[in-house]
């Protein structure tokens, strides 16, 4: 049982790496698009963040020095990834239900670390684990797991449950959007059970990770905690596949679309690829556009098909 | 309000609308408009129009697609969409908008945060038609079905839909229900932005199937590339009404106005949307009295394009856009001037100076600068003397979304205006989290069959709320109200609405752009540049 536990919790990470990196790799192989920001743009300048403003606020702009405000971004990240700010402001019905299902997984998450922190010192240097620091950290990534686990749960019901009842979102949820949050709710819910369940003499967390990562098959996983684990680690390599990977996605939207406000420099690295992008050859069918598959991008932006048509 | 429906319901083949909106459907107007049994009735298409044309999406028709005559030609329209679809996603073909189309399709969560922040959404009374993610969740699952060829696994997980020819003639009309002003993009919490599906459907259906409206196409960017400007001005008639505007501005202001030409070496290439020569001369005339009352040494050019900073690609077609946007840049290249400045037109103002800078590369790459910057320079600069008692009426800001949300110039117009109007008032919400007026997206030059109608009560519906909220306390006839709107489309709808509901006539509400307010102000010119009559 724990050797077949270690097995799929030890690919499913694999697999949850790989299939995310692949989408990742993806996305940010796509050519360099025009631009299509939108304000406000937290990197610019503090003075014009508060009021959405840009840099072409400023008379020849194109002389000044280029500041990219890091803290603006990070002010601006920090409350969206941790609390969801922006469905706070925006649809508070959503966000009642979605904040206590991510913070339940961002807590999950931090309890996998926590857990994984107090394995390795508990390997190398037992003392510590045994003192004051274990305690604490015992009580830390149990109160982190118990409310993570309950939030993420109470969440995925509830956005479960306005899913099928709410009439905007009825017309457009499929079969896979039910799907993905009923698995949630069971694979969550049989790891709880599988912790509340388990008996005074079954291992300790700590022991269980260490077994896990080890495949030490003399520790014996309680079932249910096993098939807990086992389900969880098929949602992990499930995750990258499924539009649930928005967590890579958002980097790319906000960071390559919606503040990707970098103007194009004579001679740079951006000049050099879109004079790459102005050699590819469309073969959009449109007459007026006048692509054969045969004349490149610039060829095509340099012709006036007004013109054309006045030759015949 | 019709039934309620369903992504599915754009394959239905019984020819009927799939949305209608009553007048009372609608989101209700404040003070005077807040009676809907006294607003007029829409407008209905004729039968020889539903008969000809692909008019099955809701009350009106904006693109005017013949129907097809036979099931083979439904038939090879149809291949034709999905060959354009597949381009959409190829990098050969759409380099330009690859990723985020991408992105967009394949993270949408579905949680609907985005439909209360459109305006036509909310000004429909809700109306599922219009819902921002009704038409992305339609390219999604096409996108999954026949892009990624996602099979019945994909199906389960994204939805399955019907391709057939009624779907695609509706996509191509519901395409043309957006203003593409991405206020639904704003507050999407992953960044999924369905005004860009609205805009990469129009640009399959424009530059693979050749279907665009005539308004933007034919008579856009097609007649620009052809004369010069949509409208219909070659270089000998620009020249001679920019004139006739030099001796009226000077009549009107006291102060010898004279627009220069094609001058070699000059700081600043000024270019208006030439919809301001033909409908509001007494914009580029302000410019032309600013810029010289402030010793700019600046030039309009008389080459091909470059006297017209319109660029309709921007709202349906890459390839127009990056032939206009050259055309302009090579006028300033041989002019050898220091900069661009746009004058009031949004969408000129992204086209060149967002949108267009991947587009402009080497020695194409000539600066370019909001015009509303550049009047603020002027302005604050004190070069000009200015009362501000000589605008001393109430005063409200409407914010182009292409200069605001989707450029950042959000400060310089509102310096500008608190400086010369002491009756200055916000509208709200304004800066970035503004409203479109209705017109954007190149809905503001069209009006063919009753599309005026859905635009003025549907589409234009927020914006008038904004209005007569802004002005509420000062609606009577007696005081004389000014909507400042730097921006050329955005003016030609709002003069629409205003004489469409009559409150020009009734409440003295007035559009302008800002240029004419600080003419307006300057303490050197004969008082009352702005006229208080119609127009």
């Amino acid at each position: 049982m724990t050797f077949m536990v270690s097995g799929v919790v030890l690919a499913a990470a694999l697999v949850f790496t790989i299939g995310s990196v692949a989408r990742a790799f993806r996305y940010a192989r796509f050519p360099i698009h025009l631009r299509w920001e939108l304000y406000p743009v937290p990197h610019e300048s503090a003075r014009r963040v508060q009021h959405g403003g840009s840099y072409f606020e400023e008379v020849n702009w194109w002389t000044k020095p280029t500041r990219f405000n890091l803290l603006g971004e990070v002010r601006f990240m920090v409350p969206e990834m941790l609390f969801l700010k922006g469905l706070w402001e925006f649809n508070r019905a959503m966000w009642v239900r979605s904040f206590p299902f991510h913070f339940g997984l961002y807590l999950l998450i931090a309890t996998i670390g926590l857990v994984g922190v107090t394995a390795v010192f508990d390997l190398i240097a037992p003392a510590v684990v045994a003192g004051a620091l274990g305690v604490g950290l015992h009580w830390l990534y149990t109160l982190t797991g118990f409310s993570g686990v309950i939030l993420a749960i109470l969440g995925a019901v509830a956005l479960l449950l306005r899913r099928l009842t709410a009439e905007d979102l009825k017309t457009y949820t499929t079969a896979g959007d039910i799907f993905n949050l009923c698995v949630f709710i069971v694979t969550l819910g049989i790891l709880l059970g599988g912790f509340l369940l388990k008996s005074l003499d079954s291992p300790s967390t700590v022991a269980l990770v260490q077994a896990i990562f080890t495949f030490d098959a003399s520790v014996r996983i309680p079932g249910l905690l096993a098939g807990g684990l086992v389900l969880s680690g098929f949602l992990a390599a499930y995750i990258p596949f499924t539009h649930m990977s928005h967590f890579i996605g958002k980097y790319f939207t906000y960071h390559s679309v919606r503040w990707n406000d970098q103007p194009l420099r004579p001679g740079g690295r951006m000049e050099k690829k879109l004079a790459e992008y102005l050699t590819y050859r469309p073969t959009w069918a449109a007459k007026h556009v006048g692509a054969d598959g045969t004349r490149t991008w610039a060829q095509v932006a340099t012709t006036n098909p007004a013109e054309r048509g006045k030759k015949k | 309000m019709t039934e309620k429906i369903a992504p599915d319901d754009m394959s239905r083949e019984d020819k009927k609308r799939l949305a209608h909106v009553e007048n009372k459907d609608l989101m209700p107007l404040p003070p005077p408009l807040d009676d809907p049994s006294r607003d007029r009735n829409w407008a209905s298409l004729s039968a020889q129009v539903k008969e000809k044309y692909e008019c099955d999406l809701d009350d009106t028709c904006a693109v005017n697609v013949p129907r097809p005559k036979s099931k083979e030609e439904e038939r090879a329209l149809v291949e034709k969409f999905l060959s354009g679809l597949d381009k959409l996603f190829t990098r050969e073909n759409n380099w330009t908008f690859l990723q985020p189309l991408v992105l967009t399709m394949e993270h949408c969560a579905k949680c609907q945060t985005c439909s209360e922040a459109c305006h036509i959404y909310e000004a429909s009374g809700g109306n599922e038609l219009y819902r921002p993610t009704y038409r992305s969740e339609i390219m999604r699952r096409l996108y999954f079905k026949y892009v990624r060829h996602g099979g019945l696994l994909s199906a389960w997980q994204h939805g399955d839909i019907h391709l057939n020819w009624p779907l695609v003639a509706r996509l191509i009309e519901l395409s043309y229900r957006c203003n593409l002003c991405r206020r639904c993009a704003q507050t999407c919490p992953i960044g999924a932005d369905n005004g860009l599906v609205a805009h990469e459907l129009r640009k399959l259906f424009s530059q693979e199937m050749g279907i665009a409206p005539k308004e933007l196409h034919d008579r856009g960017s097609m007649l620009q590339l052809e004369v010069g400007s949509s409208t219909g001005m070659n270089p000998i008639v620009v020249k001679d009404n920019i004139a006739f505007i030099d001796d009226d501005t000077t009549e009107r202001t006291g102060v010898k106005v004279e627009t220069p030409w094609d001058v070699e070496g000059a700081e600043v290439l000024l270019i208006h949307n030439a919809g301001e020569i033909m409908a509001w001369p007494e914009n580029p005339g302000a410019f032309a009295l600013v810029l010289n009352a402030a010793g700019i040494p600046w030039t309009l050019s008389s080459d091909m394009a470059a006297y017209d900073a319109i660029n309709y690609g921007l709202w349906y077609d890459d390839v127009q856009l990056a032939r206009v946007a050259i055309k302009h840049a090579e006028a300033a290249k041989k002019l050898k001037v220091k900069k661009i400045v746009l004058g009031e037109c949004g969408h000129a103002h992204k086209a060149l100076s967002v949108i267009g800078d991947r587009i402009l590369t080497g020695n194409l790459n000539i600066p370019r600068e909001s015009g509303l910057t550049f009047l603020r320079d002027i302005v604050m600069s004190g070069r000009l003397k200015l009362d501000p008692s000589r605008n001393d009426f109430p005063v409200t800001l409407h914010d182009p979304c292409n200069v605001v949300r989707l450029m950042g110039v959000v400060k310089p117009q509102r310096e500008i205006v608190r400086k010369i109007c002491p009756q200055f008032r916000e509208m709200e919400p304004h800066g970035v989290d503004n409203y479109c007026c209705g017109g954007g997206s190149g809905f503001a030059i069209m009006s063919g069959n009753n599309f005026q109608d859905w635009r003025f009560r549907v589409a234009g519906r927020k914006k008038l709320q904004q209005i007569l909220t802004a002005f509420s306390d000062c609606l009577g006839p007696e005081t004389p109200k000014y909507i400042c709107a730097p921006c050329s489309n955005c003016k030609g709808q709002i003069r629409d609405m205003l004489a469409y509901y009559g409150l020009w006539d009734k409440h003295r509400i007035l559009y302008g752009g800002l240029v004419e307010l600080i003419v307006n102000a300057m303490v050197g010119v004969r008082p009352g540049y702005i006229q208080w009559e119609w127009h």
